[in-house]
């Protein structure tokens, strides 16, 4: 009962006295978090969105509406670019996925102690140089005169050094290959906190490797899944460099649309448009994904 | 100790520091140039700065880059750009991003007169000057004579001899050299913007029919260069300087003035709107066309210059290089960039994308 | 009977680490088989051997006359109540105990009425549609068991199912479990490191040590007639009196504590003067009394100095130091409420038969 009494007086004084210090005090804390989500993301996308809504019409001159929507529809390269790279998005993020599982299931339940670390420092490797180094490193392996058509050539398996730089599945293994630890952290966490003891129990059931995978393992790892997928559909969908470099010629990505016209066409308001529809794609893909499979977003955040 | 007056104390510092330091930055005097790669050598910024104690601070550009930041900024954040004469007027109108020069504070003097007279035409918009003239070159053909003799003019690119192994940029001089090798004048058309629309949807069309000849569009002056020099690519349109390069490593590899005319173009001096420190940019710029710094300059971008006198101290080879690749003929046939007026650059865009959307 | 189980000299080593030192015994059809032991002798280990999750380095399982070298945990006729139940927390109440069901091919309307059918007999009609986590303790550990039991196994095994159980409904779910194994009829290979548990529920106990068992036998041989010290330690509470034999005379001996403690204890070994012993006495075999003339006649007696009550219902104890040489007893007091009136610090006297309280030869097993 004293105790009680105690406590209580401590709260009333600190509701009435170290409060409003206290709450000022993480006010000012947390203002520079404010700011910049204020600053750095919301200003910007409002801009964007005003920008995106003007029209040139003669120098310095312009006109509130649609007109860059509409040039998008309009033009079928510009669609025809944003549907191929939401499907190469989602294509890699699929790979990624494939790729992924197996590994971070190999982390999380199997490798132990050492082995266990020096498999996410792989994962890691390929984060200590810069994308654009990494992707540098890719084309020198690749192109034509490089590393790999040569090893072939030796190999007997082609007469002539071929090109594999500049085709679509160099652009995924670029993609995968960039992805890949934004998909394996999120599916170590959700399967290293699967137990083991329910696998044991399904296969003691009569279960077997696949029928477990599909209604434990999967079921469970879902969120991690999604987290996954979703950071590295957001990634792949942004990504400049990658396609650009290793695509050559035929890369069209959405992205590059964006940098050309708003660095090389000065048309900042297209880019602006294209931009916006960039952002209401990968939210409508997001959205349709974790619908498709059932997951709530905030589940998804808390759980990876 | 109460934690909120550690905090009030801790943003006060904070508030200070940037204080100091933005007082401290705006009593430097410092040139901020925005400008080519080679176009301001370590050794001559020094030299700068020993005869005037002014500090430079260089930012690393191109054409469109340099647009497209001074028109974020609305022309801050530099004092001085360098351009090519023909991409003022048009940014100028449409962004406002220059000032005009103010002649009387140039060494006129120290300008080859005629291309003086040139830039400051193709330079002037409602009767005020916005660029001088500092470094020139051409758009041209990098072959490799071994390999890829026969190529002459810029539709040789596309023969299927070469197949895989051309290159040329995705960009606007490309469509330009095929205009003028198939005998139009697309310059003419500028003013025109329905013929510039029809000539250029042609052009692309002829891109795009020969796109599967060419190994790869070619993005940065490294990329050709290594495809060249490893055989990757036999012949590709490229600048002169680049050509040079290639050949003093390599003198199979030249470059060569299209038969339909070499493109030339000509890197300005121009003040952003809202440049803050004019008076260096005026002395950076009456610095550099002193002959014997034009032609350090001249040499460590491996072109020419506009400044008179510079010639008799250029390096021999690069001279000799250069009569090569320009016999009188060829000399005569430069089409010269005129200024681009506002909109031809997303007809050309259109074009452009539609390009590297063909298969 | 038929055996359901005989695990024929089993072994299991990790690494260096003997788990499993070859074991083996035998479970007949319809009985519940206890294996007792303190954390880490290896419990888990053996019932892992049985499952089929690990591999004997030697010996042979056999369930139902069939050797089970090879054979898959999937495809053994044996299940598996988990320590901590793993209950699929992504499946209803219902998909819990039909998977089973459903990986063996059965119709679903089938499985649906098994299913029903299975929850009814364990206490939760209509449970079905419920979520795992919206079950309690005890509810849980009947899904568990139903999960396994609908499978009609041959043998069930279950590790520790109630450690995770709060102690009241530990209480109600030993009675729960022993109704529902004589109900099925299944045998049932039941893990604990409680003996009370053991002692209950079993028809017979194993009582496990480093990975070897100890003693087998029904719960009143291994409280009545332990064969080592460790059994006799381990199964229901005992002061435990270590000494030196002074005399032998027949199978009872007279033995000297370090404190200087004589006392009279049975030997069911060949011991000589001079060997170092181990006595045990239950706390009921001490017999109480406020004076000598209380006690039975014919057996020695001490005095001692009530240090504390320990007061429980009807087990209530208490705790005496001998006096003079202040060795601690737990003395049971006896139901009649004769002694409800005992004070801390007051003088007693205490004794108890030679022939009830047993000893081994120390040394060896000493715990
Ligand atoms: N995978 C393993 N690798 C190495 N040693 C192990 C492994 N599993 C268990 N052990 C060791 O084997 C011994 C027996 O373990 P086991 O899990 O069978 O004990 P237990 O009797 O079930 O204990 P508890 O009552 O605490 O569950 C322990 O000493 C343990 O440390
Ligand atoms: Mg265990």
């Amino acid at each position: 009962m004293a105790d009680r009494l105690r406590s209580r007086t401590t709260a009333t004084l600190a509701g009435d006295l170290v409060a409003p210090h206290m709450r000022l005090a993480l006010f000012l804390l947390l203002a520079p978090a404010l700011l910049w989500l204020l600053g750095l993301i919301v200003l910007p996308h409002v801009d964007l969105a005003v920008l995106s809504l003007r029209t040139r019409v003669a120098p310095r001159t312009y006109e509130l509406g649609f007109g860059n929507y509409r040039t998008f529809i309009d033009e079928p390269l510009y669609w025809h670019t944003f549907v191929r790279t939401a499907v190469m998005s989602i294509f890699a993020t699929v790979c990624t996925l494939l790729i992924a599982f197996p590994a971070a299931w190999y982390i999380a339940k199997i490798a132990r102690g050492r082995a266990k670390s020096l498999l996410f420092v792989m994962c890691l490797i390929p984060f200590w140089v810069s994308e654009t180094v990494r992707t540098l490193g890719w084309m020198i392996l690749l192109r034509e005169s490089g590393v790999l058509p040569r090893l072939l050539v030796e190999l007997g398996i082609t007469a002539k050094p071929v090109e594999l730089l500049y085709h679509d599945t160099t652009i995924l293994v670029g993609l995968v290959y960039t992805s890949m630890l934004f998909m394996v952290v999120p599916l170590v966490s959700a399967l290293e906190s699967l137990d083991d003891s329910l696998i044991e129990a399904a296969y003691d059931l009569g279960g077997n490797g696949l029928s477990i995978l599909r209604q434990i393992v999967i079921p469970h790892a879902a969120p991690g899944i999604a987290a996954g997928s979703i950071i590295v559909f957001m990634l792949t969908l942004g990504n400049y460099l990658t396609p650009t470099l290793l695509g050559g010629k035929n890369s069209l990505w959405f992205t590059e649309q964006i940098y050309t016209q708003f660095i090389t066409r000065f048309n900042w308001e297209q880019g602006a448009a294209f931009g916006f529809l960039l952002l209401v794609l990968s939210t409508a893909i997001v959205w349709l994904g974790l619908v498709v499979t059932g997951q709530k977003f905030g589940d998804v955040m808390r759980r990876s | 100790m109460n934690p909120f007056r550690v905090l009030c104390s801790v943003l006060a510092t904070v508030l200070a520091a940037i204080g100091l330091t933005t007082t401290a930055l705006a009593q430097e005097n410092k040139l901020r140039i925005i400008t080519w790669a080679d176009y301001a050598p370590a050794e001559v910024v020094a030299q700068f700065k020993k005869e005037t104690g002014i500090d430079v601070e260089v930012t690393l550009s191109n054409n469109e880059e340099m647009i497209s930041k001074l028109r974020a900024t609305g022309g801050a954040g530099f004092d001085l750009a360098q351009p090519s004469q023909d991409r003022i007027v048009g940014p100028q109108q449409e962004f406002g991003i220059y000032k005009p020069m103010d002649m009387s504070k140039i060494k006129t003097e120290q300008f080859i007169p005629s291309m003086l007279d040139a830039t400051k035409k193709n330079t002037t918009l409602d009767g005020k000057v916005y660029g001088l003239p500092h470094i020139w070159g051409t758009d041209g053909l990098v072959i490799n004579t071994k390999t890829a003799g026969k190529v002459g003019d810029y539709p040789d690119l596309c023969a299927a001899d070469y197949k895989g192994k051309t290159s040329v940029r995705l960009k606007r001089p490309t469509l330009l050299a095929l205009a003028f090798s198939s005998g139009k004048d697309p310059f003419a058309l500028y003013n025109d913007p329905k013929a510039y629309t029809a000539l250029m949807d042609d052009m692309g069309k002829k891109l795009a029919a020969c796109k599967a000849n060419l190994k790869f569009f070619w993005d940065n002056k490294d990329q050709l260069l290594n495809g060249m020099r490893n055989g990757e690519v036999v012949a590709a349109m490229m600048w002169d300087t680049g050509g040079w390069k290639l050949n003093s490593e390599n003198p199979d590899v030249q470059f060569i003035a299209p038969k339909s005319g070499a493109l030339g173009w000509i890197d300005t001096f121009a003040l952003p709107a809202k440049g803050r420190n004019d008076a260096a940019a005026y002395a950076w710029i009456n610095f550099n066309m002193r002959p014997e710094i034009a032609a350090k300059v001249a040499a460590s971008a491996g072109n020419f210059t506009a400044s008179k006198g510079a010639d008799q101290l250029m390096d021999p080879k690069l001279k000799a290089q250069f009569a090569k690749s320009f016999p009188e003929a060829a000399l005569k046939n430069i089409k010269w960039y005129p200024a681009v007026p506002a909109g031809i650059e997303d007809i050309e865009g259109k074009v452009l994308d539609r390009v590297k959307a063909s298969n | 009977m038929d055996q359901d189980l005989e695990v024929d000299r089993v072994s299991k080593r990790y690494n260096a680490h003997l788990a499993v030192d070859a074991l083996s015994f035998a479970v007949p059809h319809g009985s519940f088989f206890s294996i007792l032991g303190p954390s880490g002798c290896g419990k888990t280990t053996l019932l892992r051997l049985i499952a089929g999750f690990l591999e004997p380095d030697s010996g042979d399982v056999r369930i139902g006359g069939h050797s089970m070298r090879g054979v898959s945990p999937n495809r053994r006729p044996v299940n598996m109540v988990f320590q901590n139940l793993a209950l699929f927390p992504m499946m209803s109440v219902g998909e819990n105990v039909g998977y089973g069901l459903a990986r063996r091919d059965i119709a679903s309307t089938e499985i649906r009425n098994r299913v029903a059918a299975m929850l009814k007999r364990v206490g939760l009609p209509g449970a079905e549609g419920k979520r795992v986590d919206q079950l309690s303790g005890g509810q849980k550990q009947r899904v568990a068991i139903a999960r396994s039991l609908v499978l009609e196994p041959t043998l069930l095994l279950l590790d520790e199912p109630l450690g995770a159980l709060d102690l009241k409904l530990r209480e109600h779910m030993k009675i729960e479990l022993k109704q529902l194994q004589a109900d099925f009829g299944t045998t049932f290979v039941y893990i604990t490191h409680d003996q009370s548990e053991a002692l209950v529920l079993s028809d017979r106990v194993a009582v496990m040590s480093a990975g070897r068992f100890e003693q087998i036998g029904t719960p009143q041989e291994l409280y009545y007639a332990p064969h080592t010290a460790f059994v006799a330690g381990f199964v229901g509470a005992n002061n435990r009196l270590s000494g030196t034999v002074q005399r032998v005379d027949g199978d009872i001996i007279e033995l000297h504590t370090a404190q200087g403690l004589a006392l009279h204890a049975r030997c069911t070994e060949h011991v000589v003067a001079g060997n170092e012993v181990e006595a045990f006495v239950r706390p009921e075999v001490v017999g109480l009394a406020r004076d000598a003339a209380g006690l039975a006649t014919g057996t020695p007696y001490y005095t001692g100095r009530i240090e504390s009550l320990l007061f429980d219902g009807a087990n209530s104890t208490v705790l005496v130091r001998e006096q003079p040489t202040n060795t601690e007893f737990r003395i049971a007091l006896p139901q009649t409420g004769q002694f409800a009136d005992l004070r801390e610090s007051e003088m007693i006297v205490f004794g108890f038969d030679p022939e009830r309280a047993i000893s081994f030869r120390g040394g060896n097993d000493g715990r």
